[in-house]
């Protein structure tokens, strides 16, 4: 049967937290279908349950409540089906540090049923192909965090999987290797027809990377759509004003909401936001109600929403700031 | 089957080649039989003069199938650190989310702990040899010796692996591990002869694995062996071991379910 390449319907899955206490629900419901040959991002801080979705998809744990299928076989009726089919890369690096790059991806392969022949050409494709090769003959304890992460990414590939999970894919790198990440998993996203499922709190990453994206609060799917028009539900421009204190900001929200021509004001610390459909003309009546009320503004800015924009819209509260918070 | 036989070969391979990479580790694993063996068999040597201490012409030959024994168990108790360091990273979840079967996952470990297990007797063999003991029991003796270490490594290291994957934490696993191989050590007759034990140290001795490998060892070890006494016990190594290796790998169901 044609059809999804991952589908998660109504899944539950609580944690106990100890005796006598409320058990943690980590998936609350959560619901979301990923076309075969895409790249699909589940958006969300820690804790969202983005991690948990993947544990279940991979077979790892099964959930309370609810099914799944991947790459069309039912995660809780034939994992083994499902494992087969599959490629996790895990948050964590996730390769033998006591073993050479190559011996990781051949013992990778002949566990996926490779031959020991295309174990080992399959091996040195890889290895040529994320730009390893160098170093396929060390140890990994020795590689660099980006290059082992890239070698992570290479395991999970061996076998031609028709979906890979990537759990987090670029936490812990650089700058420099994050960009090199971004541009393998560009490059490798709809190769035979693979689907990706990539997970990540970093909006950037879902905004560069994913087709399509569904952002995950309290264990549910908030918001889901390709990133414009999630961007696009948000109309006209955004206007951000910074204060010098959430007590400035509260009392200059109450000034702004007066201002024409602006909506869904929301402060979030000591930055006011508010959508407007014309920026160049809000921005100095804004500046005259403030100077007027004796608030100095730190900062103002105008520009197009950004998923950060949809995020504070459908979880109620600002992703960057919950960043700096964890 | 054939998978699982493939399967556990290229996991066992996977830790004796990581094993052959750190030599150190043999180095260490190595100190505390050589301690017990030269100083604990120094020490003691007179409790042989002891009437009732039957066994052996010398405490060193008396001593030396129980710090095999001793080693077998320190060494195989540590086996689920392995387990525990491949969750630490995300190796666990990888091989977990594949095709590998959990029986070659245990396997793999099984094999590589009784390979080490094989060298370590060895080295404490020649050692005791140098030292100035004399084994009459010959080829048959090592074999059995060899057996009997390896039976009792596959029980503790499977032990070790239900353990690690229950706890999750190296600490809470050299706690227990501990907490279970010392009094294994003194309620057998490893260190000392149990007829001069009392007598529910001599009972609880009849039903502690490290024990049975110590008599199956020393017996056959030191010439003219009463296999009356061999033979039930290897037989009970061996129904243990294979029980052991059934739990820790059904350990990885609840493993799973606590993710």
């Amino acid at each position: 049967m044609p059809g999804y390449a991952v589908q998660a319907t109504d899944l539950h899955k609580s944690y106990p937290t100890g005796r006598g206490k409320e058990p943690v629900h980590a998936l609350d419901g959560l619901s979301f279908a990923v076309e075969p040959g895409t790249v699909f991002g589940l958006l969300g801080p820690n804790g969202a349950g983005k991690s948990t979705t993947v544990k279940i998809l991979s077979t790892l744990t099964r959930p309370d409540a609810g099914t799944a299928t991947v790459a069309g076989a039912d995660v809780a009726a034939d994992p083994d089906a499902v494992r087969r089919r599959i490629g996790l890369v895990s948050q964590k690096p996730s390769s033998d540090p006591m073993a050479t790059g190559r011996e990781n991806l051949v013992l990778a392969a002949r566990i996926q049923g490779l031959s020991k022949a295309s174990a080992h050409e399959r091996a040195q494709w890889l290895l040529d192909r994320f730009g390893i090769a160098d170093a396929a003959d060390r140890l990994v304890k020795t590689w660099s965090g980006g290059m082992a992460r890239k070698l992570d990414v290479a395991i999970g590939l061996v076998h031609r999987p028709q979906v890979l999970f990537l759990d987090e894919p670029t936490t812990g790198l650089d700058p420099e290797a994050r960009t090199e990440m971004w541009a393998e998993i560009d490059r490798m996203a709809g190769d035979d027809g693979m689907t990706v499922l990539l997970t990540t709190h970093y909006l950037d990453e879902a905004d560069r990377l994913a087709g399509r994206l569904a952002i995950v609060e309290h264990g549910r799917v908030a918001v889901e759509g390709t990133p414009d028009e999630l961007k696009a539900e948000l109309r006209g421009d955004v206007l951000q004003v910074e204060l010098e204190s959430e007590d400035a900001a509260a009392r200059a929200t109450a000034r702004i909401e007066l201002v024409d021509g602006l909506s869904a004001v929301l402060r979030d610390g000591a930055v006011v936001r508010a959508r407007t459909g014309a920026g160049a003309r809000v921005v100095p009546a804004v500046f005259a109600l403030l100077g007027d009320a004796g608030i100095p503004v730190v900062s103002a800015t105008v520009a197009r929403p950004s998923l950060d924009d949809v995020y504070l819209r459908y979880a109620g509260r600002s992703f960057q700031v919950e960043e700096v918070a964890a | 089957m054939s998978t699982l036989v493939a399967h556990s070969t290229y996991l066992s391979w996977r830790s004796i080649r990581a094993f052959v990479r750190q030599p150190i580790f043999l180095v260490i694993t190595l100190i505390q039989p050589m301690i017990w063996l030269l100083l604990f068999g120094k020490l003691f040597e007179s409790v042989v003069r002891i009437p009732g201490f039957a066994q052996g012409s010398s405490y060193l030959e008396f001593l030396t199938p129980g710090v095999i024994a001793m080693t077998a168990l320190f060494s195989a108790m540590w086996a689920g650190t392995v387990y525990i360091d491949d969750m630490n990273r995300g190796v666990m979840d990888r091989l977990l989310a594949s095709p590998v079967r959990r029986g070659a996952m245990v396997n793999g470990t099984l094999v590589y702990q009784s390979a080490t297990s094989i060298v370590q007797t060895v080295i404490v063999l020649v050692v005791a040899l140098l030292a100035g003991a004399r084994f009459d029991g010959g080829a048959v003796g090592v074999l059995v010796t060899l057996a009997s270490a390896c039976l009792l490594t596959v029980i503790c290291a499977a032990l070790s692996n239900a353990i690690a994957l229950m706890a999750r934490q190296h600490e809470a696993l050299i706690g227990i591990s501990q907490f279970l191989s010392l009094p294994m050590t003194f309620l057998s007759s490893a260190i000392m002869d149990p007829r001069l034990a009392p007598d529910w140290m001599q009972t609880a001795a009849k039903y502690n694995p490290l024990d049975w490998a110590v008599v199956a060892s020393r017996e056959t070890l030191l010439g003219s062996p009463d296999w009356g006494q061999v033979w039930p016990r290897l037989a009970a190594l061996s129904l243990l071991a294979v029980l052991m290796a059934a739990l820790a790998t059904r350990t990885f169901g609840a493993y799973q379910r606590s993710l």
